[in-house]
């Protein structure tokens, strides 16, 4: 996992991908023209503005949704469907809440690891709820644990899968922002370590800064594609105290700021917002009668 | 802050566990006596005031009296039977002693069945009837919840069956079964294989209904996982779409245990098959005095054995669920 010779080679490649979603209106292009080169062991952020196509990006990328022009080719090989070679992170975790934590991730290795003995299964198991911290709640049922918590348990059973690519979709959204640090540290440490691929999509910008290699920018849709890609030339290990301070975070900062709310503005004036609000309700109102 | 707030409530939720509510408890046990205390005095009310051919209309005293009745009836009856046996071992006793070659006969005591053996048929076939159809309906409500096509092609025939009156049933499978079930020694009675069928028949519909709509409605989220983990069919039914539609299922057995028992009863009185709704027909056309009263305890004993039967499943599906907060009703 930590052979570095690969890494200059292109990983995962996404060439010329775009999706057209059927809708009663006809067709709805969702994605055009998306390219994209990842390194091995390269953390890569998605940003971009509600809706702009972020999430279907990695579901093509996971190999859930097919694209249709273009395709992504991991290790020279086409994905064409779902595989643990490419865990997932979900937004909302799904975790199976009739299982503890324990039993989450075992399912994973299990499926994965066909070849394992118990005793090595159990200890994999062990070892990745140590790495996200959770080893003291593995008998817990999600139900029973915290949203962080959850999250940390998502992140453990993606990687008991020896993922090539870890996919997350907005693993953060839903925690409060103590949390959220801790479990971007985590993710750092985690990644330091295992050197995993990564592709992350956040709403953060903070987020984006502090734990990517690249930050891809997405335009807005219908039709989104990838405006700008930002390098993120900061040492590693980060510390998030340290880098409050940087001229060079903050530059990047106000980059990724700049590209969302001057280039990619998407913001209406609340004027704007309730005519369109009145409007609509006018709408309704004649369907009614 | 958080922290701060959440300690009393929590101390709050532990004294209120330790210490019930003397007040909320003596309302929870009170109400449903006050209610069938008045339910009591409007009925014998009412009884008093009712004359029908076959004398006046039987009030709670007359019932009750009536249910002694048929418990002293259902013992002499044993008490019967275990003479009869004890008479024939001593007779096949005593001819095995004069002739050793002789292999004794046993025969079987032919009294009528009394109300409490009526009640056990009915269960018996009720439970056989369910089960049957729910062997039949989850797997099939499963396969329909997965597959969009098999639900569309089973749909119309869901649609066109589940409106009719099992009674309506009842005839074509009555001839159905002594056609095709013949045996020189049947291990089970015909009229029992008819009433257990017409159950099944109506007890398939809501089980596989319901099932269908679980699997169908599982979180897209689990069903990524699963694709993502490459499960195959038989783990991703057990791992995902089982536990998650668990609710579900149990929603369409107890609909379906319930009409079950409800078409028992009106299968055997209409086809005279043993059982409850048998004793209901038979006392009907006894016709004494006391026959409205002891149909009065009968539906009393069918309304009671059905509010069982559901709260049995309850206490099933509680053990079965994994979600045990849920609020099971
Ligand atoms: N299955 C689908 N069928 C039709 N349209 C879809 C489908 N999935 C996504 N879309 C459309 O594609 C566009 C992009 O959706 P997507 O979920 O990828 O956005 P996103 O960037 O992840 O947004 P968010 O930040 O809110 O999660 C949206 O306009 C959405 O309506
Ligand atoms: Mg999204």
């Amino acid at each position: 996992m930590k052979d570095n010779q690969m890494k200059n080679t292109p990983h995962l490649e996404l060439t010329q991908v775009g999706i057209d979603f059927p809708t009663p209106k006809g067709p709805f292009t969702a994605l055009q023209n998306v390219n994209l080169k990842i390194k091995k062991g390269e953390f890569i952020s998605l940003i971009g503005h509600s809706g702009c196509g972020k999430s279907t990006v990695l579901n093509i990328v996971a190999g859930l949704y097919q694209a249709t022009t273009g395709g992504v080719i991991l290790d020279s090989k086409e994905v064409n469907e779902p595989g643990p070679e490419r865990a997932v992170v979900f937004q909302n975790h799904s975790l199976l809440p009739w299982l503890s934590a324990y039993k989450n991730v075992e399912l994973a290795v299990k499926q994965t690891q066909k070849g394992r003995s118990k005793k090595e299964i159990k200890e994999w198991v062990e070892h990745n709820l140590e790495l996200v911290h959770m080893s003291h709640a593995a008998d817990k049922l999600p139900a029973e644990i915290s949203g962080g918590m959850k999250q940390r348990v998502g992140i453990a059973r993606a990687l008991a899968m020896e993922p090539k690519v870890l996919l997350m979709d907005e693993p953060f959204g839903a925690l409060d922002a103590l949390t959220r640090a801790h479990l971007q540290d985590s993710v750092m440490e985690i990644h330091a370590e295992l050197g995993n691929t990564v592709i992350m999509i956040t709403h953060d910008v903070d987020e984006a800064v502090l734990l990517s290699d690249r930050i891809v920018m997405m335009t807005n849709g219908p039709e989104a594609t990838i405006g700008e890609i930002l390098p993120i030339e900061l040492e590693r290990p980060r510390n998030r105290i340290a880098l409050a301070d940087d001229p060079k975070y903050n530059h990047y900062r106000s980059e990724v700021l700049k590209f969302l709310y001057e280039k990619q503005r998407k913001v209406e004036s609340v004027s704007e917002h309730k005519a369109k609000k009145v409007q609509d309700k006018n709408t309704k109102e004649t369907d009614v009668a | 802050m958080i922290k701060q707030n959440a300690i009393p409530t929590i101390i709050h939720q532990v004294k209120g566990f330790q210490w019930p509510n003397i007040g909320q408890l003596l309302g929870a046990a009170a109400l449903p006596i006050v209610g069938i205390v008045v339910f009591l005095g409007l009925w014998s009310l009412m009884a008093k005031n009712i004359d029908t051919s076959l004398g006046q209309f039987p009030g709670p005293a007359a019932v009750w009296e009536q249910t002694t009745t048929l418990v002293d009836e259902h013992n002499a009856q044993m008490d019967k039977a275990d003479k009869f046996y004890e008479r024939q071992e001593i007779r096949n006793a005593a001819r095995v002693a004069k002739d050793p070659s002789y292999q004794p006969k046993i025969r079987a005591f032919t009294g009528a069945p009394t109300f409490f053996q009526q009640i056990w048929t009915s269960l018996y076939t009720v439970m056989v009837g369910f089960i049957v159809a729910s062997l039949i309906a989850i797997p099939l409500g499963i396969v329909c919840g997965l597959s969009k096509n098999a639900y569309t092609a089973i749909n119309p025939l869901i649609q066109l069956f589940k409106p009719v009156s099992p009674l309506a049933w009842l005839p074509l499978v009555t001839m159905v079964v002594s056609a095709v079930y013949v045996s020189s020694d049947p291990m089970f009675s015909k009229s029992f294989i008819t009433s257990a069928v017409t159950v099944a028949l109506c007890c398939l519909w809501p089980t596989l209904i319901n099932t269908a709509v679980g699997v169908s409605s599982i979180d897209k989220d689990l069903l990524n996982v699963s694709k993502v983990l490459r499960l195959n069919a038989l783990s991703h039914v057990t791992t995902i779409v089982l536990p998650s539609s668990i609710p579900a299922i149990f929603t369409g057995l107890r609909l379906s245990l319930g009409i079950g028992w409800m078409v028992l009863i009106a299968a055997e009185m209409l086809a005279q098959n043993p059982g409850l709704g048998k004793f209901v027909w038979d006392e009907f056309q006894n016709g004494s005095s006391e026959s409205l009263a002891r149909i009065m305890v009968a539906v009393l004993t069918i309304g009671l054995i059905g509010f069982i039967l559901d709260r049995v499943m309850l206490v099933i599906q509680r053990k079965v669920s994994w979600d045990k907060n849920a609020v099971l009703r």
